[in-house]
């Protein structure tokens, strides 16, 4: 039944283990294999490995392109509110606005919410499915946040499942 | 080779600090909590960013630098989370942010 969710689950754990330690001897392996099994059996009676937790439907391919796309525009908006905070006059606009996302799964409503808070200049207050309330910094930066790229780059990586 | 390595490294190294200082001085500058809460964003992404980004071409291709990916990733995935909940929780409230309706005057600090 979420047999996909738990086997990539297991496999992360795994890695995450290896990765962490770097000894690789068969006692540290095969405690950091049970760990991984037991982590995998709690989650799954505490009912945490589901299409939320551990989103596996979404579109990867965009979501690997999304990533570098994401990095660039943080490091746009962080050096104009670098600009905006050591030139002399303080140029902001603070602003209060509210849009309606297009994302339809929690995964992509996450997302696009996390992305706004991450990219200096905006954070998002109140989230909802078809509602977004944000905190921009400067009015430039409000206007831009309805049917943004982002917003149409996020309702892409949410793959084809909807729920 | 490794000369132009450990000069982007410390490039980066610089460059992250720098952000990390406007950050505190916009932390300081800013009129109010929602204002001050985007300098602080500054810090986490871009400062925490580059400086990550400085040290993952000291250490190059070893698990270190696994590590250092670990921690770059925890802190995009919980410090949006945080912000977020700490923003709401202000609102929630009653904390009223300054707005400009609408024009760009600058507002005194």
């Amino acid at each position: 039944m979420k047999s996909i969710p738990t086997a990539s689950l297991l496999f992360i754990l795994i890695a995450f283990w290896l990765l962490l330690s770097g000894m690789y001897t068969p006692f540290l392996v095969s405690a950091g294999v049970l760990s991984a099994v037991a982590i995998i059996l709690l989650c799954r009676r505490m009912a945490l490995v589901d299409d939320e937790s551990h989103p596996v439907q979404m579109a990867w391919g965009a979501v690997f392109s999304y990533w570098p796309w994401l990095v660039k525009e943080i490091v746009k908006s962080a050096w104009d509110v670098a600009i905006r905070i050591i030139s002399p006059g303080l140029p902001i606009s603070p602003t209060l606005v509210e849009f309606a996302p297009t994302q339809k799964t929690a995964t992509g409503l996450v997302t696009h919410a996390n992305s706004i808070t991450l990219t200096p200049g905006t954070i998002s207050v109140e989230v909802e499915s078809g509602r977004f309330l944000v905190h921009a910094l400067t009015v430039e930066g409000a206007a831009g946040l309805a049917n943004s790229e982002m917003d149409r780059r996020c309702t892409k990586l949410e793959g084809s499942k909807t729920c | 080779m490794s000369t132009l390595i450990t000069i982007l490294s410390w490039a980066c190294l610089t460059v992250g600090s720098l952000f990390c200082l406007v950050g505190a001085a916009g932390l300081l500058r800013m009129p109010d909590f929602y204002t001050r809460m985007h300098a602080a964003s500054l810090i986490e992404t871009a400062g925490a960013g580059f400086i990550i980004l400085g040290l993952l071409l000291q250490t190059g291709f070893t698990l270190i630098a696994a590590k250092l990916l670990m921690i770059g990733l925890l802190i995009l995935f919980a410090g949006p989370t945080a912000s977020h909940a700490l923003a709401r929780a202000a609102l929630l409230q009653g904390l009223k942010p300054i707005t400009v309706p609408g024009g760009d005057q600058p507002s005194k600090p």
